[in-house]
């Protein structure tokens, strides 16, 4: 009785070791995620101190201008929104279709493996050079200019790799039970997936998507490689339109040397931030919209 | 006489034994030979299985039980490395001819799963979706009730059809399964080990389900549990392995002569409890 009751209570030897080994981990655990919320926080801090008194109306609407007190965001911003619209539609039913075929629909063998292998590589690929890309096919051979169309084209190209990949992650993550049961009944491969996979994968897909249409928002390089510009006194008004986004103007005001220019340059950040988040929160209902459909 | 031959035996008594001498065969195996890449997996395996009866097939884990039961409805060739090689003919037409489409083979043999395998969707909707592709024009509502109906689910979910199938408890989940098998209006029901995931309660409502059943369906289940081939069906078939490791047919027949006076040793060891 006496042992037993002993060795419950031990505080040294081997249990010991690892009980304190166990909380210095954790502790390190918690210090790795406390550094980037803390980098982020200190981030938000300094630029809601430095931009917001910028933040007005007449901030989101006016046209750029050489005065710091009257300029602009509008033009950028309303780039931005037509780029991302136009990127969505072009990746979503693209990169989902592209997934659905290589997923549930590509006979297995050494072409589908050599093509899920490239994806993943292409997803690493420099934005810069999708940029020359794009500049070459778009802009150039399929001579669309430097428009809008070109620069959401070129975006697509950037982020389709990162839709395929997560669309793939989501559709197998739906286990294969369900599609045993479907096939079961005598349904068609594409009667299974369009009836039940493809709902079951819908909330993963999304939250892909949108996570990777928010990597394309903030992307400069491939977009000033086709002809974005940073200064423009018109706002977009269809595919053919010169445009600009919210990361060149931001850019373009830094790169000023007056002081009020830096302020409205962190302005700036807090828009394109703001429609991050928005994007990110629209991620998230659609997500929750359609894995409460699945429930219920 | 072990006890487990005891409890078998009595299981037998249980059971209300149907006649096999009036009845047809509906799906008769020739020579099966069933590979993965190299391994040959069944070998050696001819049976017919009578139509509206239930074919219990039992037998040691490995012995290529559910490999068979796949090759009934085709479900085999969802696996990229498998091969079948002999006779299946369901019908007296051979299924695994070139011109034979498994997605209509499938329509005909259904199949409920090891585990109940419900889709994420309305109780309702699981029920009436295998009809609806199947190009069901009749009333949808009163499908979807005659199949619960049938599965012994209807009293226990008329109230909330609209609720998600993964909501039911895993015994209404597999008869839920059942149901919606029934709904596309097969000829045969494949059913591997339907009950394993199931508690003591469940497993004798699918079971008293499936006596239901075989009034309108053939019935093949694979079962580990001896008590249960003997408690439902009018034939087993009892599946050994082979020096090589491949599965075989050992002997198949009546379930009462199975159990009680086997003419293969091996099936003898097997329900007196010396290997398995």
């Amino acid at each position: 009785m006496n042992a037993i009751n002993s060795s419950l209570v031990t505080t040294q030897g081997r249990l010991r070791r690892r009980q304190i080994f166990g909380s210095i981990m954790s502790a390190a655990l918690m210090i790795a995620t406390a550094f980037g919320i803390l980098v982020l926080i200190v981030l938000l801090i300094s630029i809601v101190r430095d931009g917001g008194h910028t933040l007005n109306w007449n901030f989101m609407t006016a046209l750029p201008s050489r005065f710091p007190d009257r300029a602009g965001i509008r033009v950028a911003l309303l780039g931005s929104i037509w780029i991302m619209v136009l990127t969505a539609f072009v990746t979503f039913p693209i990169g989902v279709g592209a997934a659905i075929y290589l997923e549930e629909f590509a006979p297995p063998g050494r072409i589908t493996t050599t093509i899920r292998t490239n994806i993943a590589n292409l997803a690493g690929v420099p934005s810069i050079v999708y940029g020359l890309l794009g500049l070459g096919i778009f802009v150039e051979l399929l001579s669309m200019g430097r428009s809008i169309a070109a620069g959401a084209l070129t975006l697509s190209l950037l982020v389709l790799p990162v839709v395929i990949i997560a669309s793939q992650e989501a559709l197998r993550a739906v286990p294969d039970s369900i599609r045993q049961g479907g096939l079961a009944l005598g349904a068609t491969r594409l009667q299974v997936v369009r009836a039940h996979v493809f709902p079951a994968a819908l909330p993963g897909i999304l939250t892909g998507t949108i996570l990777a249409l928010s990597r394309a928002i903030g992307e400069t390089a491939p977009l000033i490689v086709i002809g974005a510009v940073a200064f423009l006194n018109f706002s977009p008004e269809g595919l053919g339109s010169k445009f600009s986004v919210l990361p060149l103007a931001i850019y373009g005001w830094t790169a000023r040397p007056q002081d009020d220019f830096h302020a409205i340059a962190a302005g700036g950040i807090i828009v394109l931030l703001a429609v991050l988040l928005t994007m990110n929160m629209g991620a998230i209902l659609l997500r929750n919209h359609f894995q409460n459909k699945q429930q219920g | 006489m072990s006890s487990l031959t005891t409890s078998v035996t009595s299981a037998l008594g249980s059971n209300v034994v149907r006649d096999l001498s009036d009845t047809n065969t509906i799906i008769a195996v020739n020579d099966l030979k069933v590979y993965y890449g190299d391994f040959l997996a069944v070998t050696d395996t001819s049976m017919n299985v009578p139509e509206k009866r239930i074919t219990a097939m039992i037998g040691p884990s490995g012995c290529g039980k559910s490999t068979v039961l796949k090759v009934f409805n085709r479900m085999n060739d969802l696996v990229p490395s498998a091969r079948v090689e002999g006779m299946v003919s369901y019908h007296d037409q051979n299924i695994y001819d070139s011109a034979v489409d498994p997605v209509a083979v499938r329509a005909r043999i259904g199949m409920v799963f090891q585990r109940p395998n419900p889709f994420p969707k309305s109780i309702y909707d699981n029920v009436a979706w295998g009809a609806k592709i199947n190009g069901y024009r009749g009333n949808m509502d009163e499908l979807v009730e005659r199949s619960l109906r049938q599965a012994a689910l209807w009293d226990e979910v008329k109230d909330k059809l609209k609720d998600s199938g993964l909501s039911l408890s895993g015994g209404q989940q597999q008869r839920l399964c059942i149901a919606r098998t029934i709904a596309t209006q097969p000829d045969v029901i494949l059913m591997d080990e339907p009950c394993s995931a199931l508690d003591p309660i469940s497993t004798l409502r699918i079971e008293d389900l499936m006596r239901e059943l075989v009034e309108d369906y053939t019935i093949i289940i694979v079962t580990h549990n001896m008590q249960q081939a003997a408690r439902v069906s009018d034939v087993t078939a009892f599946m050994t392995l082979t020096e090589g490791r491949s599965g075989t047919l050992a002997e198949m027949g009546p379930t009462d002569e199975i159990f009680t006076s086997p003419r293969d040793p091996r099936t003898e060891d097997y329900i007196t409890g010396k290997v398995g």
